[in-house]
């Protein structure tokens, strides 16, 4: 589904990806770890088409399409979905006007018809139960006044609704107690499919109690420095990226 | 000077249409027309003109409208009506006073809304206590200029006490007759005692003719009084529309402006406001879109006079084509105001590199026991909510166009009438999304 092929970006004249080669199939749950400033939410961004980024070198290809020269929009409209860090708010848009818009953005990229308001509550109806939201939060403006867990909340809302083939998900459990932790986890494995993929961006190998992934990735200094399967996150926890990164990984005297 | 075009149209005006004038009307015009002549039109050497030019209204010269008439229809008054039937309405074509478009039959009790003519007609005393006393013509040539050929406009009347629900709709019409005429329209709004109403008053127009709008609005707020006001200029595309607020507070009294501007190819609104009475309280706030050549200009003028009165601010502007926008906000507290709590913002969206802005908030404090804020954002549509969007499938322009709509939306949630915060809302998306849809709920 993914394919990523020694990717280098950077922001403004500073290198953060220094080639990252990684596939991802469909089925799979791929965790990318790091400490902070290791790049991981880059790769993320980049992926989903940020403007901020310069791919300076390297391939990606999404069911065997360049990724990089769509714009974020068509990405989108492919099936990428990018679950934001910090997501954005938006005064003035409601929740379903802006989750409609996009839905409809999508079914007509795919040929389909849109759907009018009434037909999309009932599209809502059962998303919403699936992050335990209440229909209120519709009508409200776009994450704005929203808790940092009804945001993160929002962002697996809008993953649901919008059902992409690669969902990224960029430290969705940043913030979170361990009520709402749950509540994303539930929302996302009950998304999981054999024909669809994940990527969980996290600093913290918390997330991966509840969101099984099938292989784990280390990031740092923009590079994949250790592949592994689940265990490797477990270790991670045990032993710190310092820990890691001191004796095995050389990482320790990054800038 | 004093052969001016305008002079000699007085000259005409006195002798005919305002012969009939009692005294004291007659001298009010008589020496608005002398200051006026002294006064001139305002320069951009005026610092309240500086960024504004009027020399297309003075280079058109356009006389006033001597005659009466007018071609509008009840139902082209459809789209100005925000679909309320039931509001009391006093319709003015062409700055006349048309009955039959009226709809006064069934004022509630308490509330008096009528024609300034028949007022001066019958003698209402109203009229004359507070004509030209809060908007004296001494100090402004554009107000002098109203005053001198004062004839026409609408009087609203609540009484103590009063709670009026439905909103009262003063609406000017201009249509293709009015082409290359002026007028001078004059609305008297007195809010008595502990009374609470909405007002609107729109400007709009049925045809894409050029002519030049004078109006003077007089707001009296007595002690405990609550008054929404509503502006709406909608003017054709090449009309002139000056338009002064002035209105008069007393203690504990509540004026809640909203100015919304769209229309005309030059606009200057002013909105005034004198806090003077302890615990009154002031909000305005407006949004102006502009596109094309347009030029709109806002002054507002909050004069903090008596302690413990506070006042809120918030006007948006959004700029596209080659547009001008000129916000200019004073607040003048006087030195026995205070514990005055002022703040002011004025945030401004500019859609285009070519559209242009001049904000200029003005803070003259006197006072030493007062919390004034103000703040002027100018900028563009945020990079970040743009690519949150664009994630989220949303086309470039749509984005975009969500994201206007959403800037000017936040001031307009604040129109507390359901019906035209609706009307308005649908007006500013269909703007700048071409979506013909109710707004997004």
């Amino acid at each position: 589904m993914l394919e990523i092929k020694n990717l280098h970006a950077s922001a403004g004249e500073k290198p953060i990806l220094r080639g990252i080669s990684l596939t991802v199939n469909a089925g799979e749950v791929h965790a990318v770890m790091g400490p902070n400033g290791s790049g991981k939410s880059t790769l993320a961004q980049v992926l989903a088409g940020h403007p901020a980024y310069e791919v300076t070198a390297g391939e990606v290809l999404y069911e065997g399409e360049n990724l990089l020269e769509l714009d974020p929009e068509v990405r989108a409209q492919k099936g990428v979905f990018l679950a934001f860090q910090y997501p954005v708010e938006i005064p003035g848009v409601s929740n379903a006007y802006f989750l409609r818009s996009a839905y409809n953005e999508l079914r007509k990229a795919r040929g389909e018809d849109e759907v009018d308001p009434l037909d999309f509550l009932d599209v809502m109806e059962q998303k919403l139960q699936l992050v335990h939201m209440s229909d209120d939060m519709l009508q409200r403006s776009v994450n704005t006044g929203f808790s940092g867990g009804e945001k993160k909340r929002n962002e697996i809302l809008q993953m649901a609704v919008l059902d992409p083939k690669l969902a990224i998900l960029d430290e969705t459990d940043s913030g979170l107690d361990i009520d709402a932790l749950r509540v994303v986890a539930e929302g996302v494995n009950a998304m999981r499919r054999a024909d669809n993929a994940t990527i969980v961006v996290t600093h913290y190998q918390r997330l991966l109690n509840h969101i099984v992934p099938d292989f784990v990735h280390v990031l740092a200094g923009g590079k994949i420095v250790r592949s592994g399967g689940k265990e490797l996150a477990l270790e991670l926890e045990a032993k710190g990226y310092e820990g890691i990164g001191n004796r095995e990984l050389g990482i320790g005297n990054r800038e | 000077m004093s052969d001016s075009i305008y002079a000699s149209q007085y000259r005409e005006f006195a002798r005919g249409a305002g012969r009939t004038a009692p005294d004291w009307l007659a001298y009010l015009r008589q020496c608005s027309l002398e200051r006026f002549e002294a006064l001139g039109f305002p320069t951009r050497k005026n610092e309240d003109w500086h960024f504004t030019s009027v020399a297309p209204i003075i280079e058109a010269a356009y006389p006033r409208r001597s005659t009466p008439g007018g071609d509008v229809a009840a139902d082209d008054l459809a789209p100005f009506t925000f679909g309320a039937s039931d509001w009391p309405t006093i319709v003015f074509v062409n700055g006349v006073f048309a009955p039959a478009l009226s709809s006064l039959g069934a004022l509630p009790e308490g509330v008096r809304v009528y024609d300034l003519a028949s007022a001066v007609r019958d003698n209402d005393p109203l009229v004359e206590r507070h004509l030209s006393k809060v908007a004296p013509y001494e100090l402004h040539a554009f107000t002098a200029l109203n005053s001198m050929f004062v004839n026409d406009g609408a009087v609203v009347r609540i009484a103590t006490e009063f709670e009026v629900e439905r909103p009262i709709h003063i609406l000017f019409v201009s249509d293709a007759l009015a082409a290359k005429t002026q007028t001078n329209p004059r609305t008297l709004i007195v809010a008595e005692r502990h009374s609470k109403a909405t007002v609107i008053e729109s400007y709009v127009s049925t045809g894409e003719a050029s002519y030049f709008t004078n109006a003077v609005t007089e707001v009296v707020l007595e002690d405990g009084a609550n008054l929404s006001h509503l502006k709406i200029q909608r003017e054709s595309p090449r009309a002139f529309h000056v338009g002064t607020i002035e209105a008069e507070q007393k203690r504990d009294s509540h004026y809640q402006s909203f100015s919304f501007s769209t229309g005309a190819s030059l606009a200057r609104t002013n909105v005034y406001t004198t806090l003077d009475g302890d615990g009154a309280g002031a909000t305005l706030n407006g949004l102006y879109m502009l596109d094309g050549e347009q030029h709109c200009d806002h002054q507002t003028r909050i004069e903090h006079a008596q302690p413990n009165c506070f006042s809120r601010e918030l006007y948006k502007g959004v700029l596209d084509g080659a547009s001008h926008g000129v916000f200019n906000g004073k607040v003048y507290v006087h030195p026995i105001a205070q514990k005055t709590d002022g703040k002011q913002t004025n945030n401004v969206l500019l859609l285009s590199e070519r559209a242009q802005v001049d904000t200029k908030p003005q803070l003259e404090i006197f006072a030493d026991d007062v919390k004034c804020t103000h703040g002027a954002t100018v900028g563009r549509i945020d990079q970040t909510a743009l690519f949150y969007m664009k994630s989220r499938g949303i086309n470039n322009d749509l984005a975009r166009r969500l994201l206007t709509y959403a800037f000017a939306a936040e001031v307009l949630e604040t129109i507390e009438v359901e019906a035209v915060r609706q009307e308005l809302e649908r007006a500013t998306l269909q703007r700048f999304t071409g979506i013909e849809v109710s707004a997004p709920s």
